[in-house]
């Protein structure tokens, strides 16, 4: 089960490696994104797009807000 | 949405999956970078002076008066020992009542405003209600610093000017 975190636990988790995905269109992650996020619109999650990823280190998603 | 993606990729075998739901909106607000085109553009967290002398709910207004001989700014954040903002200091209110506290003395609850305000939209609002400064503080109420009037206005006048 996904574990909810908040921007302080984020930021630590980033320090240590994880990986942040962020799932918005293209064009918005474009605009903004978080520093050392890549984009994979929600969409488009499937093996073959999240095949860049390392399942031995966490993976932390995030989209706009609470949405 | 970042958590149908989080349960997608559970699904997709990943074992350790988390999500931030707070989200971009979070982050920008709390005035942390950011990388893409949008970062280019100004907005109030770009004019928002960071080193800004505060004061604690205890401290006497004459200690007050003679830290703030040294900042140009007209005003005094009052926060906590988590730099919460708890009120403010107006200068006029420093100068004159040096025996209270800055407890008895501060206006409490003032408006404030997140870093990601577009400069348009603050320097609207500051020349509004004739307002000298904004002060910006995260979501959850932390203090930023303050961004003076007239650097709002310059900067926006700048850059719609491009």
């Amino acid at each position: 089960m996904p574990t909810t975190i908040d921007r302080s636990r984020l930021r630590e988790m980033l320090r240590a490696g994880a990986q942040l995905v962020e799932v918005l269109a293209r064009r918005e992650y474009d605009e903004e994104h978080i520093p050392g996020a890549i984009s994979i619109p929600l969409r488009e999650l499937n093996r073959a797009t999240t095949s860049q990823l390392d399942k031995s280190r966490p993976v932390i998603t995030y989209c706009y807000d609470y949405q | 949405m970042s958590s149908r993606a989080a349960w997608r990729l559970e699904s997709l075998g990943f074992p350790s999956v988390f999500e931030y739901q707070p989200g971009k909106l979070d982050w920008v607000s709390a005035g942390l970078p950011v990388e893409g085109t949008a970062a280019k553009i100004p907005n109030l967290g770009t004019v928002t002076r960071r080193d800004v002398v505060t004061c604690r709910l205890g401290d006497q207004l004459s200690a007050v008066k003679a830290r703030m001989a040294s900042d140009p700014t007209s005003t005094c954040p009052v926060v906590n020992d988590q730099g919460i903002l708890l009120g403010l200091l107006r200068s006029d209110v420093i100068q004159a009542n040096g025996a209270k506290t800055a407890e008895e003395a501060m206006i409490a609850g003032p408006v404030t405003f997140r870093p990601n305000v577009a400069l348009e939209e603050i320097d609207r609002y500051l020349t509004d209600h004739k307002l000298g400064h904004a002060v910006v503080t995260t979501s959850e109420g932390e203090l930023i610093g303050l961004a003076g009037a007239d650097e709002v206005h310059r900067r926006h006048a700048e850059l719609a000017a491009k």
